[in-house]
């Protein structure tokens, strides 16, 4: 049974898909921010640039002054910063193995698999720090992340 | 006292604090400081030789130590320390 669920409201969710689609064919990345309870609850997201200096079609990078901006964010608007997202262009929406390496513990990780400029899957995941595996989390809402059916 | 603020994926370190109070003159000083008070963090910012990690970047304000006297920096009681962990991935 899965015991990890979040759910995005609907301004989140189409503040990431905008900008994942926007920047395609690279990766794109940010944060975002809610409440923690038996269900995470994303209420805002913050789109941040791609550091990454390279091919970013396979890789991203968050600059470390964007992540203090970010925990700022968090403590000025009394959120929790609940994690990241960032996308796999035309990839599916799966954890590499880089991004398992780079994985932090809490945070949750959304993958946002964008082909041809459109986002078609979304999934969310966190490190389990007992095996150093990542974990699924239940994304309640996932449809919210088809740029089609946002409206759903 | 300054102050240090903890990044989120740390907070379970430091009893879920956001932030904690420290003493030192140096930003090495105030790390050290922190360890003391929550030793369970030392082991994520301080390698075994108890220099600060790598992939761990440290913010005096709103200036990387990298750009300053690195962890020899000076702080004063109303400086803000950020711990920030590196994020990436593919």
């Amino acid at each position: 049974m899965n015991r990890l669920n979040i759910i995005f409201e609907k301004s989140p969710a189409e503040v990431i898909v905008e900008h994942l689609e926007a920047v395609f064919p690279n990766e794109g990345c940010g944060f975002f921010f809610g409440k923690e309870g038996k269900i995470r609850t994303v209420t805002h997201a913050l789109v941040v640039e791609n550091a990454k200096v390279g091919d970013q079609r396979r890789r991203f990078e968050i600059d470390p002054f964007d992540f203090v901006k970010a925990e700022r964010f968090a403590l000025e608007h009394n959120l929790v910063l609940l994690g990241v997202f960032h996308s796999h262009p035309n990839h599916p929406a799966i954890p590499s193995e880089h991004d398992l390496k780079q994985a932090l513990p809490y945070f949750s990780y959304l993958i946002v698999s964008v082909m041809n400029r459109v986002a078609v899957k979304a999934t969310s995941w966190r490190l389990n720090e007992k095996t150093g595996q990542f974990d699924e989390e239940k994304l309640l809402n996932h449809n919210k992340f088809l740029k089609s059916t946002t409206n759903v | 006292m300054s102050k240090i603020i903890i990044p989120t994926p740390l907070r379970k370190f430091t009893n879920f604090e956001s932030s904690v109070e420290i003493s030192g003159t140096t930003v090495l000083e105030a790390v050290k400081d922190l360890t003391s008070q929550h030793p369970d963090i030392k082991n994520h910012l301080l390698d075994t030789t108890g220099k600060l990690r790598s992939f761990i970047r440290i913010f005096v304000g709103d200036s990387d130590i990298l750009t300053l006297d690195r962890e020899h920096t000076k702080i004063e009681s109303s400086t803000v320390i950020s711990i920030v962990p590196a994020i990436a991935g593919g």
